[in-house]
């Protein structure tokens, strides 16, 4: 099954190993303890010595008092971040497959040059561009009564227009499909958009998962983005919320802190368990065809 | 081009026409803005007034350019090799044939999955010098006390407020302008999961008649790694390198949030001061030409990468 599985290991290397891989996953998972430990103590017991791991009392009350603080509202924040990634996943997918349908599917001149193109643009740094996207939006709002700064619609309006990683990805995944299954299509009579809908689509469902698990995260997670297109805290996304929450609360409460920040990661946590065989294929194989 | 040619050019354009408009709009169009504002004073208030290479020049002399060019430095070729050997090694480790496998991996791979502001947060409080769960873990070990430095004082003869102050054990970590850089990189090892799963994944591919063949030669286990399996990931390796160098010029989030730059500016990011003089000084030129310095520095970095990637990447049947 795996490569080095040629000859049975020998009893004393499998125990050695299972040793050192559960003293490095109990370093690995015990910040996780720990911020779940704080996040049901008291405020007093955060500054006991020595400290414990089980709260005495566990004081679940802490995740109702983060959910009723009026200076973070989850509600809205969660509301917020949810606009932005549902709105980048359903841009990103759409608009990222049919670019991809174009560079795997069809061959046209220049096909290659724009590909590379596209691929070499994913070096720049967001610096690069952060400064003058920002005056694009500026100027956008001014000349087309479209307004974006002060709204969400910087964060998510790119993703309509194809990302590079995302085109990457599903064209890699639409060239294994054979090209019998077009020509069928076609001599039915299908165009290539039907093609596209018809056949591509429905066979590519768990690369368009990985597509979207992925900018669902990315979006999630962004903090920069929002730090500089989001103007008002009614339009904070949750990363914004949770920091303004952690620097008004400056490194004294931090059972809250730590309450706030569970609440945050809970819902990715339980999206990868759902979809995990999803996300580690995903990572597996987007990280590897370099 | 015949009528089948154009035919399929058009097609073909009208498929990538989201990525065309997206790449003029988006791309394009701000890098160019961004060249252009580089050679500009640009307030955001007033419109862009050139004035050449002012810009530039200016950032020649800028203390705090240099300053955060070398934090940005030091944490990438701190972080990106430590990264790099401690997910190498868990990969190599899960990679053996043991049961459980697929829990261990979870486990390493859970910390990559935490938002950056949420393991942020946790990671302060686990740093935190009086409170915090390392401290605690140190002085468990029986790491306490204070190290002098009286020796290294002498011997580099300093004296008065050039002594290096003696450091408290355990130490305060991100309230320390030494150690505070130190602990940015140790939260980021907790952050390699996700390149772990991409090494097994590259370990799984390796062909097992290689090794049969390695055995066959009588090759050690040390030999096995260095001339098995090591070549064998290498385009993987290299990949992660090439991103992780990416990644790493683009810091800002941890340090931001963690330690907003200090103490003393010895975690002051170069895309931090970027940023600050972007929108908080709003010196859009300036920030616009450490953009573009950014950008070539980037550039000439992944040439290198792929320049030395001759000697030792290994594509196979390529």
């Amino acid at each position: 099954m795996k490569a080095s599985s040629g000859r049975q290991t020998p009893l004393a290397q499998r125990i050695s190993t299972h040793i050192g891989l559960i003293l490095i996953s109990v370093g690995f998972i015990l910040p996780f303890v720990w911020m779940l430990s704080t996040s049901l103590k008291t405020l007093d017991k955060t500054m006991e010595f020595p400290p414990t791991f089980i709260p005495d009392p566990v004081v679940p009350r802490n995740y109702i008092d983060v959910l009723s603080n009026p200076k973070i509202d989850f509600a809205r924040l969660a509301r917020n971040t949810l606009v932005i990634a549902v709105m980048s996943v359903a841009g990103t997918s759409i608009s990222s497959a049919l670019v991809a349908y174009g560079f795997a599917k069809i061959r046209f001149r220049g096909r290659g040059f724009l590909f590379a193109l596209m691929l070499s643009t994913m070096m720049i740094p967001f610096p690069v561009t952060m400064v003058s996207l920002f005056t694009i939006f500026r100027w956008l709002g001014d000349h087309t009564g479209v307004q974006f700064l002060g709204t969400l619609k910087p964060l998510w309006i790119g993703a309509w227009f194809a990302s590079a990683f995302n085109v990457f990805l599903l064209r890699q995944f639409f060239l294994t499909i054979p090209e019998e299954l077009s020509d069928a299509a076609r001599i039915d009579g299908c165009s290539e958009l039907g093609i596209f809908w018809r056949v591509i689509l429905p066979l590519s469902r768990p690369a368009l998962t990985v597509v979207a698990l992925f900018t669902f995260m990315g979006a999630w997670n962004d903090f920069l983005g929002p730090l500089v297109y989001i103007q008002r805290p009614s339009q904070y996304t949750l990363a914004l919320g949770l920091q303004s929450f952690q620097s008004q609360h400056g490194g004294t409460e931090w059972h809250y802190l730590m309450a706030a920040s569970v609440l945050v990661i809970a819902p990715v946590i339980i999206l990868f368990f759902l979809a995990q065989r999803t996300f580690i294929e995903g990572i597996a194989t987007t990280g590897i065809k370099g | 081009m015949t009528r089948k040619d154009w035919q399929d050019f058009s097609r073909g354009i009208a498929f990538i026409s989201p990525w065309i408009v997206g790449f003029l709009a988006f791309t394009l169009l701000p890098v160019a803005l961004s060249l252009y504002y580089s050679f500009c004073d640009y307030s955001l208030l007033q419109s862009p007034l050139w004035v050449g290479t002012e810009n530039y020049r200016e950032l020649m002399r800028d203390d705090d350019f240099w300053r955060t060019l070398r934090n940005t430095g030091y944490y990438a070729m701190v972080a990106l090799p430590a990264g790099l050997m401690v997910s190498v090694g868990l990969a190599l480790l899960l990679n053996q044939n043991i049961r459980g496998q697929s829990v261990y991996r979870t486990i390493i791979f859970l910390p990559s999955l935490v938002p950056v502001v949420a393991s942020s947060m946790l990671w302060m409080w686990i740093f935190n010098a009086k409170l915090g769960l390392l401290n605690h873990v140190l002085s468990f070990c029986g790491i306490e006390g204070q190290i002098q430095f009286s020796w290294l004082n002498h011997l580099l003869g300093l004296q008065g407020g050039d002594m290096i102050q003696p450091l408290t054990m355990p130490p305060p970590w991100l309230d320390d302008a030494r150690t505070a850089m130190p602990a940015l990189i140790m939260m980021s090892i907790w952050g390699v999961g996700n390149a772990v799963v991409i090494y097994l994944a590259g370990l799984q591919d390796v062909p097992r008649e290689l090794y049969e063949a390695a055995d066959i030669d009588g090759a050690n286990g040390w030999q096995r790694l260095r001339n098995v399996t090591l070549p064998m990931i290498s385009p993987v390796i290299f990949f992660n390198l090439v991103m992780g160098i990416i990644g790493s010029l683009q810091t800002f989030a941890t340090a931001y949030i963690m330690t907003g730059g200090g103490p003393a500016k010895a975690t002051y990011f170069y895309t931090m001061y970027l940023y600050d003089n972007a929108f908080s000084y709003l010196r859009m030129g300036y920030a616009s030409a450490m953009a573009w310095i950014q950008l070539l520095i980037v550039l000439v970095l992944t040439a290198v990468a792929f320049w030395s990637s001759k000697r030792w990447v290994h594509y196979q049947g390529k």
